[in-house]
């Protein structure tokens, strides 16, 4: 009777250890990369080669003062920083990373995927209004108009995927693609998706809600301790959601020229972030109003010009 | 087992974790600070000077509305979508039409200036 419980429990425990110990390796990549990109060393001083710096961020964090400020909302205010953290986690229950390995699968998989997407907007939007702070309700307004914007167009490129797949399983869009990764039928699609998904995680050349340079640290400016670091975890997390996504409805998910595998699961998600890393380092920022012009007047034409065309060849 | 439950206990694990990770910095926290001027709003130094809930711009709004639209119209898709290939061409055009009403309005708004910001 037990056997199903363990089963998910296992699988579920493997995907959160797994998923978060990447989400910390990731932060040390990035700094490690972007020192690179800008020719110095990034951090090596903790362990070999750095290795050990996620730990000692770990430790440095939790351990740090929390500050709670007595004219925020108090209960909104410890509430926001999980939000985003939790619904980052979500949709990693139904993405199947191997051909047997997934911790669960619904026929609804992918719309479970894009409404806990959205619901992390909600984090990011109360946690801007709680701290009761200029630079974070701005920085909160904007990163909620930016994704609730991008998510329009990175739904109606998703449909062409679901089009073609005749299905919202994410396993059943991987098994389809067997001979036939989408990235080549579904091109137009997934240069809006890539577009959409740098907007959604709030990565450069999108990253308004902590653009710096005017709002201090966006919606997250008065947070500190664990909070912030679940802000900040949220975003890798983020990241390695959408590679997943990524991988899973474009690159062939476990599909590679040989045996079939988590190994080509792993190895294009790998890809995926380090181009994510790549871009941040290379490209300054937008400005707000280009920003939204882009993801309005290109990306949802495109995303719609693609639906159609998928739904034209799809005719015949 | 159902899939939905192991979504909801997969819900539940991710709940668990992330909040009982605040739960455990905040019982590791040092003291609370008296200091007050840590208390008060990050604004570059600069004393905060009234209530950060003011007004903000009415183009927040109309986004929000626009966005309710589309996200509709992305609901209605997706069973399209998975439904395309028993639809055919019946189902091809009626969609066709369906997304064509909504870009009336959408170049209606893109008229009007909704789509940029001043």
């Amino acid at each position: 009777m037990n056997h199903p419980l363990l089963g998910f429990l296992t699988a579920a425990g493997i995907v959160f250890f797994g998923v978060l110990g990447a989400a910390a390796y990731l932060v040390l990549a990035e700094r490690k990369l972007a020192g690179y990109f800008q020719e110095r060393y990034g951090p090596n001083r903790v362990g070999p080669f750095g290795l050990l710096q996620p730990l000692a961020d770990l430790i440095k964090l939790v351990f740090k003062e929390e500050v709670v400020f007595p004219q925020s909302n108090r209960w909104l205010y410890l509430l926001a920083p999980g939000i985003i953290a939790v619904m980052a986690l979500l949709p990693l229950a139904v993405i199947p990373f191997a051909p047997h390995f997934a911790v669960t699968d619904i026929n609804v998989a992918l719309l479970y995927v894009l409404a806990a997407a959205s619901l992390g907007t909600y984090g990011v939007l109360l946690g801007g209004w709680a701290s009761n702070n200029k630079y974070s309700l701005i920085g909160g307004l904007r990163t909620a108009n930016q994704m609730i914007s991008y998510e329009i167009a990175m739904a109606l490129a998703l449909v062409g995927v679901v089009l073609m797949a005749g299905s919202l399983s994410l396993k059943d869009i991987v098994a389809a693609q067997q001979h036939l990764w989408y990235l080549i039928p579904q091109f137009l699609g997934f240069v809006v998706f890539l577009v959409s998904m740098f907007a959604e995680t709030n990565r450069a050349p999108f990253d308004l809600p902590e653009a710096e340079a005017e709002l201090v640290a966006g919606y997250h400016t008065e947070y500190s301790s664990m909070k912030f670091a679940m802000f900040f975890v949220g975003e890798y997390i983020h990241m390695v959601v959408a590679a997943a996504l990524m991988t899973a409805l474009y690159l062939g998910g476990w599909y590679g020229p040989w045996k079939p595998g988590f190994h080509w699961f792993a190895l294009k998600m790998a890809l995926v972030l380090y181009l994510m890393i790549w871009v941040r380092w290379t490209y300054p920022r937008f400005r707000f109003d280009q920003l939204m012009r882009f993801g309005w007047k290109v990306l949802i034409p495109l995303a719609l010009v693609n639906l159609g065309i998928t739904g034209l060849v799809l005719l015949r | 087992m159902n899939p939905y439950l192991a979504l909801l206990l997969f819900a539940g694990i991710a709940v668990a974790l992330i909040y009982g990770l605040v739960l455990v910095s905040h019982w590791l926290n040092p003291q609370k600070s008296t200091n007050p001027a840590k208390e008060e709003a990050y604004e570059c130094g600069i004393i905060p000077k009234g209530d950060a809930r003011a007004r903000v711009s009415v183009h927040y709004l109309l986004m929000a509305l626009l966005f309710l639209i589309f996200d509709i119209e992305v609901v209605f898709l997706y069973p399209w979508a998975v439904a395309y290939r028993q639809l055919k061409l019946f189902g091809f055009v009626e969609m066709m039409v369906f997304i064509a009403i909504l870009l009336i309005g959408y170049f209606y708004a893109w008229g009007k200036g909704v789509l940029d910001w001043k």
